[in-house]
């Protein structure tokens, strides 16, 4: 088989996997975990074959893997699509396959596969616990498997081959199709227990937050094909292509944007509903309602990731019409939006309780790091910080799942049903209950906030910040590094409260580590956080800059049809860098240290009334309530149901049916009686009255008989004989 | 005014007085015996016409058979009819104007015809009416059989009034 | 001499007269008294005919004996019937034989 069909047919396993766990083997709990996990194992085998065979070739960039099929006929030509691996793709390719299958194997312990099924657990809810009678004749709750555990690696499967699709997409339309596959399932698993009015609400607001943007990406897809009538990566990034794109101005002449500044602008709005950025982020906190696993994959490793994947594959088309080291209309928003997002989400991150909503924000700040080094054109940059991102956010969520899971086990043994096993300030000392949870969560904590050298984090966030530096872009580079101080503080601050110090709640002492399924993943996870960073060192770093080749910069900067120079050295972002990242996290670690059980929060203390303010998110949920989810139920129930259905649409209805009810009697009394009866009794009626008038011809009396006969008789007879004797 | 016209003229109103006595008189035995007298006026008529014969036949026959014979049905069914009731039915009005139409238009219609007015030829030298009458009816190219036919019928009659009549034998 | 329009212009009356009383008398027994009458006039008829037309034959003659015959055989019959249904009903109304009426 060439490599070029086995591209083909790398997103096909998860998708086999899905119909046959949802049409068969829904029953079989161990059936369908076996068999999503196998699936997701030919996939990642089939990404692994590709990646390492990308990695043999000479000047990959020049010579990607892929192949066209004609799909639809459009008039005398085909509308063709294919899949494509190029160094981008290839490096997106790796991630995606590794971070998918370690979460679908931590799924298996995170559902508590071989667990007894529990007391009252109903499907639609997470799982309570059940009761278990032990040798000993104790009882005690133990947690109890989930009831809907296939229904779960269904979904996941389907997840899964809409995120290849989308990576090995080489044209927009099916990128959009894996995309939107992501949106479904993003809602499906959002809302998995859907028992609870919280998910529920959680998966429509994700779905149609997202929506939002995606109409505006397709608007730009529509554009981008009816200015060039193609979708094909290729083909649109042509020098003649692009050069078409950025000289005519954009439909409308709005705003004085060229056609490639309208597009880049349209598409880039997509990627705002779907990597979570400002004003589009609102769903991402509240999307943490979802299994952690879920939560990892979704919001951390993939579909967030997919947004900025997109993006970073539009480059040629965002910075078209540039002037050297200036930037486009793109582009401007992008790093005024990224930028922006770092920061907000930062702060808001700083003031939040629960352990998967601070790396919830989190995230959006990351993904905001990333757009905003798009934005300034630090292409390479951008997408490693994607890659290590998705290693080290994978890696925190499936621990925060870990250590939420742990709380669990310490609550159900307790009894007490109050402690929220989500609140970090339930939580504490965790360190020495759950070590394995620790470790890993401590490499990937240090790799979110930059740890220098030896974890991913560092190299990818310093090489932005160098780019911005370098460029010149200096607000960026000081909104990005202000929020790498806050990233550094409050990821400490997570750690210091969750594993350090003592445990503050019954259920926290009784907490313990999860089994293997769940913490090998953890341990992969990390390794990739620690190494991949290592494959990027810039050349000129100093000391172990010439050590290792970059060899990122090289593979993925072979994408771009002119290879991107790498950034001067300089001594100041890194610098900046060490500073904020040591810094933060030492704030962090000294603020949180000695913190006692039931205190306030040192950091309230320090803020007031702003603490509230981001605790509450900027009230941007409150706001956005108002301005138009009310409105919009208005027009809904208000206007369309009740107005112009109920009032209008039936109000005709029964006006036709009043008016019918009224024309049925007046046909009756009016048309159909005196009528139709009429001319029936007319016969009838008519009959009778002839018969009896006539009657009267027989009297029965002869001399009736025999008068009637004289006259005639004599009559006619007299007639005749008149007209015989008188001619 | 010969003679013979003025014992015609007054035979004839004798005998249409009693023929509307016959249909106007209350009494059935009344009529019946005006009916006589109309018959006997009828006789009268024949000897006119030179038929002798017939005049004898008709007293002898109608005179004294059928008028007897209506006395004696009269009497029969005299208990039941009242001579008080009304003898005239509804429609009589009717009947008086169809019969004085029908005269009418018979004198009418006949005026029309250019006989009408005709006088009486002299008889035949030597011929007597009633001795070729008898060979009339009894000559077989001539009325012999409405002659036997009418015998048939009078014995149907008889056997049939006898048969109407007859009571049942209890 | 008598012209024939005597003789006719009598017979037609006494023949209007029996028609009357065939028509309009209620008794059963006056309406054949009726008939008779009409049944006389039709002779009369005859006779006169006979004499001043067709003297030289007898058809006429032969006509007249016949009428004569029939004419007491239907007052036999008739009478007999009348008498019949005097037994039957006790009436010689001729409007209660009605059991004809449609």
């Amino acid at each position: 088989m060439t490599i070029d069909t086995l591209i083909w047919l790398i997103p096909l396993p998860p998708l086999l996997a899905f119909f046959v766990i949802v049409l068969f083997t829904n029953r079989h709990r161990a059936l369908s975990h076996s068999i999503a996990i196998g699936a997701a194992l030919l996939s990642w085998l089939g990404s692994m074959v590709v990646f390492f065979r990308a990695l043999q070739v000479e000047h990959f960039g020049e010579h990607p893997f892929g192949s066209q099929i004609n799909w639809l006929q459009t008039g005398d030509t085909w509308f063709k699509i294919g899949v494509l691996i190029d160094p981008l793709s290839a490096a997106v390719i790796f991630f995606v396959a590794w971070t998918v299958l370690m979460i679908f194997v931590y799924s298996v312990g995170y559902h508590n596969y071989g667990q007894p099924k529990g007391d009252h657990d109903r499907k639609g809810l997470p799982p309570h616990g059940a009761n278990v009678v032990d040798a000993h004749l104790h009882k005690h709750q133990v947690p109890s498997i989930e009831p809907m555990y296939s229904r779960f690696f269904a979904f996941i499967g389907l997840f899964a081959f809409g995120m290849y699709t989308l990576v090995i997409s080489d044209n927009l339309l099916t990128l959009f199709a894996g995309w939107e596959v992501m949106g479904l399932c993003s809602y499906l698993l959002i809302g998995f227990w859907y028992g609870k009015e919280s998910a529920r609400a959680a998966a429509i607001k994700a779905f149609i937050t997202t929506r939002i943007g995606d109409v505006f990406m397709l608007l730009g897809i529509a554009y981008l094909y009816s200015a060039t009538g193609t979708l094909t990566f290729r083909e649109i990034f042509a020098e003649e292509t692009l050069a078409h794109l950025a000289s005519t101005p954009a439909v409308g002449g709005f705003l004085g944007l060229s056609a490639a500044g309208m597009i880049g602008i349209l598409l880039f709005i997509g990627t705002i509903g779907k990597s979570a950025q400002w004003p589009l982020h609102v769903w991402l906190p509240d999307a943490m309602e979802g299994p952690t696993p879920v939560s990892a994959m979704i919001h951390a490793a993939t579909m967030v990731s997919a947004g900025v994947y997109m993006v970073i594959r539009m480059f040629p088309l965002l910075s078209a019409g540039a002037e050297h080291g200036a930037l486009t209309s793109p582009m401007l928003v992008m790093s005024f939006i990224g930028a922006f997002t770092a920061l907000f989400a930062a702060t808001i991150a700083v003031a939040q309780n629960d352990i998967k909503r601070v790396l919830a924000f989190s995230t959006i700040s990351q993904l905001g790091y990333m757009i905003a080094a798009l934005g300034i054109g630090a292409y390479v940059a951008a997408a490693f910080h994607l890659i290590t991102h998705a290693f080290f956010k994978a890696l925190l969520f499936l621990g925060s799942g870990s250590v939420i899971h742990g709380m669990e086990h310490g609550v159900l043994h307790t009894g007490d049903h109050s402690v929220d096993p989500q609140d970090m300030f339930n939580m504490g000392g965790l360190r020495k209950k759950m070590p394995i949870t620790f470790w890993t969560f401590l490499i990937g904590g240090f790799a979110l906030s930059g740890f220098p050298l030896i974890t991913a984090g560092f190299w990818s966030k310093d090489e932005i910040l160098a780019d911005a530096f370098g460029h010149g872009h200096w607000a960026v580079f000081l909104t990005l590094a202000l929020a790498a101080l806050l990233t550094a503080f409050y990821t400490m601050r997570q750690i210091t409260l969750a594993f350090l110090g003592q445990p503050r709640t019954e259920a926290a002492k009784h907490a313990h580590e999860t089994p293997w399924t769940m913490t090998l993943p953890l341990v992969v996870l990390a390794v990739f956080a620690i190494g991949y960073g290592w494959v990027g060192i810039p050349e000129h770093f100093p000391v172990i800059g010439g050590l290792l080749p970059n060899w990122f910069h090289e593979f993925v900067g072979g994408t771009l049809a002119h290879h991107p120079e790498a950034v001067a050295f300089s001594r100041w972002p890194l610098l900046t860098s060490l500073v904020v990242a040591l810094g933060g996290l030492g704030l962090g670690w000294l603020t949180y240290r000695h913190y006692k059980a039931g205190a306030q929060d040192p950091l309230q203390k320090l803020l007031g009334p702003l603490h509230k303010v981001l605790q509450s998110k900027y009230y941007f949920d409150e706001l956005y309530d108002k301005v138009f989810v009310k409105p919009v139920y208005w027009i809904a129930d208000t206007f369309t149901n009740q107005w112009m259905d109920r009032g209008v649409i039936d109000g005709f209805l029964h006006a036709v049916s009043r008016l019918m009810l009224g024309i049925g009697p007046i046909l009756r009394n009016y048309f159909d009686k005196p009528v139709v009866n009429g001319i029936g009794d007319f016969f009838g009626e008519g009959s009778k009255k002839l018969g009896r008038s006539m009657r009267v011809l027989q009297p029965g009396k002869v001399q009736s008989y025999m008068l009637a006969a004289m006259v005639l008789a004599f009559g006619t007879l007299f007639y005749y004989i008149y007209r015989l004797l008188r001619p | 005014m010969t003679p013979v016209q003025l014992i015609f003229l007054a035979v004839a109103a004798v005998t249409l007085a009693a023929a509307l006595m016959v249909v106007l008189t209350r009494n059935l035995i009344h009529a019946a015996l005006w009916l006589i007298v109309t018959l006997f006026g009828v006789a009268v008529f024949y000897v006119l016409l030179n038929a002798g014969f017939f005049a004898v036949v008709q007293v002898v026959v109608y005179i004294g058979a059928i008028a007897i014979l209506f006395i004696f049905a009269a009497m029969l069914t005299r208990r039941v009819m009242q001579d008080t009731g009304p003898q005239l039915n509804a429609g009589s009005w009717l009947a008086g104007l169809v019969a004085v139409l029908s005269f009418g238009g018979l004198v009418a219609v006949l005026s029309q015809w250019p006989g009408f007015s005709s006088q009486a030829a002299a008889l035949p030298e030597g011929a007597d009416p009633l001795v070729q009458l008898g060979t009339a009816l009894v000559s077989p190219d001539a009325y012999v059989l409405p002659f036997e036919l009418a015998s048939v019928l009078l014995v149907a009659a008889m056997i049939g009034a006898i048969t109407v009549s007859l009571e049942k034998k209890p | 001499m008598i012209p024939l329009s005597w003789y006719l212009i009598l017979a037609a009356a006494l023949f209007c007269i029996g028609l009357f009383g065939v028509l309009g008398r209620r008794n059963a027994i006056a309406i054949l008294m009726g008939i008779e009458l009409m049944l006389n006039a039709v002779n009369i008829n005859l006779v006169a005919f006979w004499r001043y037309r067709a003297a030289e034959g007898i058809a006429g003659q032969a006509f007249a004996i016949i009428v004569f015959a029939v004419a007491a055989a239907e007052v036999a019959v008739g009478l007999a019937l009348i008498i019949s249904i005097y037994r039957r009903r006790n009436s010689v109304v001729a409007d209660d034989i009605n059991l004809m009426k449609g």
